[in-house]
Order: C-alpha cells, then sequence, then structure tokens
C-alpha cells in the first residue's frame, strides 16, 4: 500500500515527528512503500541540517535524513511554513538575500499543492499532529 | 470504515470526547501519544470508552502506555495495545485515517 504522512509537530516540541517516524519506519518494514512525507506549521523544523541535540539524545533531523536517504522518499516542507520559521534553501536564501540556508539533503522547498497531490496519488494519508 | 487517532489526554483537552460524540458505528480509534491517559479506568471518558468498546476493540500505542508508567491493571479491559506494525495494519484496514490533535 502507499502511505503519505503530513508532519505538523517540530522535533522535541511534541512528539509528532517521534510517531510519524516510528510510523514511517515500520510502514516501509512492513513492505509498504511511501509517496511523500510533507512537513507543515512547525513540522519543517524536521528539515534543518543544522540541529545539533546532545550526543546522547535522538537526533531526530538526522533520523529522517537518514530514513528519506535510504529509501530515497519525497520529502517536502511547505514553503509558506519554511520561510517565515527561517527554514531555507539555497535558491531562497539568495532570493530574499539571507547570508545562510539549512536545509537539509533530501529535502526540497514547495508549495501546498503538493499535500493534495500527495493525498490523490497515496492510499492512504496520516497526518501527525502537535 | 474511519480509524481515529487521538493523541491528547483527556485530562487536559476534550479531543477523545468529541471524537467519540461523531464517531460511526464502524469507526475504530487508536489512542497515541498523551491520548493514552484515555485508556485509565479513571479518566474522565472511561464510562464512554467502556460502552464504545463493547462495539469493538479501542486501540492504544503499546510503546506510548510504557513510556507514561500505565500498566494493563489500570487500563480499561475494552483497550487493546498495539505497536507500530500494528498501527499501519489498522491504517490499511481502514479507508481513512482521521487524526485528532
Amino acid at each position: 500500500m502507499i502511505f503519505s504522512l503530513a508532519v505538523y509537530g517540530a522535533p522535541y516540541s511534541s512528539q509528532a515527528s517521534d510517531s510519524a517516524y516510528r510510523f514511517a519506519a515500520a510502514a516501509l518494514a512492513g513492505g509498504h512503500s511511501i509517496y511523500r512525507l510533507f512537513f507543515y506549521a512547525d513540522g519543517v523544523h524536521n528539515a534543518t541540517r543544522l540541529a545539533a541535540p546532545p550526543q546522547d539524545e535522538l537526533d531526530l533531523p538526522q533520523r529522517w535524513r537518514t530514513l528519506i536517504q535510504a529509501h530515497k522518499i519525497d520529502s517536502v516542507v511547505c514553503i509558506a511554513a519554511a520561510l517565515r520559521r527561517g527554514i531555507i534553501n539555497r535558491e531562497e536564501a539568495e532570493r530574499y538575500e539571507r547570508d545562510a540556508d539549512n536545509l537539509a539533503p533530501g529535502f526540497e522547498i514547495s508549495g501546498l499543492g503538493q499535500l493534495v497531490d500527495a493525498a490523490v496519488h497515496s492510499d492512504r494519508l496520516v497526518t501527525f499532529g502537535d | 470504515m474511519i480509524l481515529h487517532t487521538v493523541n491528547k489526554s483527556p485530562f487536559s483537552h476534550s479531543l477523545l470526547e468529541a471524537c467519540l460524540a461523531i464517531m460511526g458505528a464502524k469507526h475504530s480509534l487508536l489512542l497515541l501519544e498523551d491520548g493514552v491517559y484515555g485508556t485509565l479506568k479513571t479518566s474522565p471518558m472511561a464510562a464512554a470508552l467502556a460502552e464504545r468498546g463493547r462495539a469493538g476493540a479501542i486501540y492504544a500505542l503499546e510503546a506510548d502506555l510504557r513510556a507514561r508508567g500505565l500498566t494493563d491493571t489500570a487500563l480499561l479491559s475494552c483497550v487493546k495495545p498495539i505497536d507500530y506494525a500494528g498501527f499501519v495494519r489498522l491504517a490499511t484496514e481502514h479507508s481513512k485515517v482521521q487524526s485528532w490533535f
């Protein structure tokens, strides 16, 4: 079965990111596929490549990166949610004349239409709310 | 057939009450994160949940129960603990997953 996941929670703020990760890992382990991960609202913070949590704690952004790269999962952060929270790729940093970018490899910045597209092209869309 | 998920405690939110009020006869309920506090016999929604539980199983994520120290003896008997693979299976068995948060 084809799943897509919408993640609304920032890492370490709520359990949403952790729950979504565990669901994604279980779905893949069960032989299902993931069409898209959509990070929305505070969930966009999962896509930073600059998070540096203590070494003896779970590194949630790193875990997402590893999963996304290992399974080549299409992973989108909502552009409106991301830019206002300072999650930005090189292209947008240039457009808005910012001095750095922080979007992790494996993620892309795109619009809410990608969530609709995910709902249309997946058998199930599962939302992990804040 | 809809799978409803609730991730907030009924001790602090009215989400579980709202969910139970609109759940169809053949719908299922999965409690996760702080939502698992709803499985307690002492929860404000215990009577309504037990009543609903007569129609079919109500599920709770085992890892979230354990993380909060909730043990079998304190839980409503209609609650069935499941793991993440079970969550995925429930999602496949229902036509939609409605998340309450």
